[in-house]
């Protein structure tokens, strides 16, 4: 992976920062020994590692933004991070940049339930998010599956999803106001508690740019009434295309499940192995879930089972207790713990139009025999979300390099039949290079230019999202 | 500025290549409109949008449909309820409030984030929009998003163009993510309320978890409605359990399907607002909406998204945010004298950079100014 060349003057620059980060912060919030600083070396893309010039650990939106105004008085790089989890490199540092990392602001705010909001400090982790408010019946949507760990922060720079987005949307469509400071620290406040932008919507582009326009220190999340219940009905097919079909017309026929999973053979071959949840061996499996009272999920089931049996499925689970619905979901959620368990995977997360869904299926499994590397298929079947995991042998010379290009076949092929690189992780240093397949270079000039305005000079994550070819001139 | 327009040839580019031509030879402002249903007279080379029309993609398997942006809302939304599915958005028709006669379209929904009822529920339009094309003011087509409903590739210029108003660019095609048409609907009406006690009401409602897919209020006849739309088993399910928590703040009493809509579209096209003067449009946290419609002391007002849409109507020329005085929110004069936006400087001096860099040469500036209101 190649990154921007070192500016060495940087390097020799590092005792003058560490002294004015020193006057604005106290000792504890900066970090700057090598051994330490080793910690922040990468993030949940371990197959990269560089080790940042420094490492700041604010503890308010003040003092961040006069971390931003001395690394931009000093031309230093700013790299901002979450919780580390982010798949596709987003907080992979640079020799010369420093860390802002946001695991201390961790204060909710405001919780507001007649106006359904929370208003907190971005260094949350998403569960607890839900954490603060189940008590009183609310949750909030957006679940990325390293909702344990990952940060609100993070969720916002890579607008992350989850498995319940075709019901609940993403985390833009759950993102109400935020306080973004500027690489200038400059502090300005987008949105608010209240449901539409005034003017244009900055928050709308602020969502999902990888960290490169500011640094969220604070969030006004929207939150929701929990449902009564949810129950998912397991569906087993002997090819994917049935399932695909199936899959387009529950989608079709007026309800809306929360979640609509599929898994292809692989993947329920290994889970068996691994978890034992008693899934039969055929080609695909689809989850359902749906929500509402008993009765309400019955009503909505009996819908969707009855279309499941115009596909003439092998086998139709319909869950009736809290203890089958584990079983059913037990599989699933092990996926990638049980595919981990077979050797080193890379996951992407390209997404393509539903109906093209059989034909990618099995693009992607003649790319696996062209390449001699096994692929499971796990995914958000209702969205189009591609979840290919690609088997590969980290120590064994040359496996990942066999794998990232075969990663990025696959993402071709998402692009060509309408799709994208990347429907939850984000770009970051991971797909960078891939972007000329998805846009031209004036799609491209025109998503510079915004961050031209918020960073003239191009200081924050400078290296990723875009190909460094195409940022060369503007980084200089 | 009328008479500039009248009698002037319109431009009408059939194409996005001839819209993309007619750009990069324009050296004027361009007045720009689509339906020209919320249209003001204002200066440049009038354009039209409506000769791009039709429907490119509908595929109701992906819930995605892309058209041309000039074509009309309703030819858009026939489409989809031949397939049983629908905007989710519930775009309002301006046509009454502001005594126009176009034919709306979908890229002129786009380009002011048109929203009604169910934003509460499932979002604005912004939320529903998944892929533009469009040509900035050097000419150049550029395109975001796409037909998949989830894409993190890049940044989101999508959620930058709902609601531009045509500052960045002239839009040529817009993509949705759509939805299944509810099977059936009712709604909940409580009678008597006052506007503090109705947003009460609403809140309690939208609390629930009985999905109440949208809360409004009119002072003037008291009533406030709650909706409840799906399947007809739970519909019953639901109208049953939400008459059970807002039995508190009185009689509830139920529509059916039919009085339910006409509720509902009265409330979309905010017909309260009828009659003469200045009509404003206020987006605030609802629980502070009382404490606002008290003070703007308005001839006529209507609470939409349980009260974080407030409809106010104003003699010609009140200034209303004089009598507001700062509140958390903003508040638009949509029908009556254009009246900016007062801006945080900040956020000013990023709107104004990027509008820069997409329109050099200040060809939607007027476009911009002048619906700024509208």
């Amino acid at each position: 992976m190649e990154m921007p060349r070192i500016d060495p003057f940087a390097l020799a620059k590092k005792d003058k920062l560490i002294a004015r980060l020193s006057e604005v912060l106290p000792d504890d919030a900066i970090i700057h020994a090598e051994e330490e600083t080793r910690a922040y070396e990468c993030d949940a893309l371990t197959a990269y590692k560089c080790p940042p010039l420094a490492v700041v650990l604010p503890r308010s939106t003040s003092e961040v933004s006069a971390v931003l105004k001395i690394c931009h008085d000093m031309d230093v790089p700013v790299v901002p991070r979450g919780s580390g989890t982010s798949l596709a490199g987003g907080a992979l540092p640079t020799a010369d940049c420093v860390i802002l990392g946001v695991a201390r602001l961790t204060d909710v705010l405001e919780v507001d339930y007649d106006d359904r909001i929370i208003r907190l400090q971005t260094g949350r982790t998403n569960l607890s998010v839900t954490g603060a408010v189940e008590a009183d019946g609310f949750f909030y949507a957006p679940d990325p599956s390293s909702q344990l760990a990952c940060a609100i922060a993070g969720n916002i720079a890579m607008n992350s999803g989850g498995a319940h987005c075709l019901k609940y949307g993403v985390t833009t469509n759950n993102l109400l106001g935020v306080t973004l400071v500027q690489m200038d620290g400059t502090v300005v406040e987008i949105g608010g508690a209240h449901m539409d932008s005034a003017g244009m919507d900055l928050l709308g582009v602020v969502c999902g740019s990888e960290g490169q326009l500011g640094v969220v220190t604070e969030a006004t999340l929207r939150i929701l009434p929990k449902p009564e219940g949810a129950r998912p009905v397991l569906i087993a097919f002997d090819d994917n295309e049935t399932a695909g079909e199936c899959v387009a017309d529950i989608i079709k026929a007026g309800v809306l499940p929360v979640a609509i999973e599929f898994m292809d053979r692989p993947v329920i071959r290994a889970t068996e192995a691994f978890a034992h949840a008693g899934y039969p061996d055929v080609e695909a499996l689809l989850i359902v879930e749906v929500e509402g009272s008993e009765d309400e999920i019955d009503e909505q089931l009996e819908v969707i089972e009855k279309i499941a049996r115009s596909h003439d499925p092998v086998e139709l689970r319909r869950s009736t207790s809290e203890t089958e619905s584990a079983a059913i979901w037990l599989g699933r959620k092990s996926a990638f713990g049980a595919m981990g368990q077979i050797n080193d995977y890379m996951c992407l997360d390209g997404t393509i139009p539903v109906s093209e869904l059989p034909g990618v299926l099995r693009g992607i499994r003649e790319l696996s025999k062209k390449y001699g590397l096994d692929v499971g298929n796990v995914f958000h079947a209702g969205d189009g979300n591609m979840h290919p995991l690609i088997l590969f042998d980290a120590n064994k010379p040359g496996d990942l390099e066999l794998c990232e290009e075969m990663g990025a076949e696959i993402l071709k092929l998402c692009v060509e039949v309408g799709g994208c690189l990347t429907g939850e992780h984000g770009v970051g240093v991971e797909k960078r290079d891939l972007m000329h397949h998805q846009f031209n270079p004036g799609d491209m000039e025109a998503q510079l230019r915004v961050k031209d305005v918020f960073d003239p000079k191009w200081l924050l994550n400078p290296a990723k999202v875009f190909p460094l070819d195409v940022t060369a001139s503007r980084r200089a | 500025m009328q008479s500039k327009e009248r009698g002037a040839a319109v431009l009408r580019p059939e194409s996005e290549e001839h819209l993309a031509e007619i750009v990069r030879g324009a050296n004027g402002p361009l007045s720009v409109r689509g339906g020209a249903t919320r249209h003001t007279p204002r200066p440049g080379e009038a354009l039209t949008t409506v000769g791009m029309t039709g429907i490119t993609l509908y595929e109701p398997g992906a819930l995605t449909i892309v058209a041309r942006a000039g074509t009309p809302m309703a030819e858009v939304q026939a489409a989809l309820a031949a397939e049983g599915q629908r905007l989710p958005f519930e775009p309002m028709d301006h046509r009454n409030l502001l005594g126009t006669d176009g034919v709306p379209t979908i890229g002129g929904a786009v380009a002011m984030n048109v929203s009604g009822p169910r934003r509460v529920q499932v979002g604005a339009c912004r939320d529903s929009l998944i892929g533009v094309r469009f040509v900035d003011g050097e000419g150049t087509v550029i395109k975001n998003g796409g037909r998949v409903m989830k894409n993190v590739t890049g940044y989101d210029l999508v959620k930058l163009m709902a609601g531009a108003r045509g500052a960045l660019g002239i839009l040529s095609e817009v993509s949705f993510k759509i939805l299944p048409a509810a099977a059936t609907e009712a709604t909940l009406r409580l009678t008597g309320l006052d506007v503090a006690q109705a947003v009460r009401a609403m809140a309690a409602g939208l609390s629930s978890p009985f999905e109440v897919t949208a809360a409004a209020h009119d002072p003037a006849t008291t009533q406030t409605w709650m909706r409840i739309e799906g399947l007809d088993g739970s519909v019953a399910y639901r109208t049953k359990e939400l008459s059970r928590v807002l039995a508190p703040f009185g009689t509830v009493d139920r529509l059916d399907p039919d009085a339910s809509a006409t509720v509902w579209r009265a409330v979309r096209d905010a017909q309260a607002m009828q009659g003469t003067g200045d009509v404003w449009r206020l987006s605030v946290r609802p629980s502070h909406a009382a404490d606002i419609v008290a003070r703007a002391g308005a001839e006529a007002s209507l609470l939409d998204w349980g009260g974080g849409l407030i409809w106010l109507r104003l003699p010609t020329g009140t200034d209303l945010r004089d009598r507001l005085g700062p509140f958390a929110g903003h508040a638009t004069r949509v029908r009556g004298a254009p009246d900016p936006q007062p801006e945080d400087a900040a956020l000013a001096a990023l709107t104004s950079g990027i509008r820069a860099r997409f329109d050099p040469k200040g060809l939607f500036r007027s476009t911009h100014h002048q619906t700024a209101g509208a």
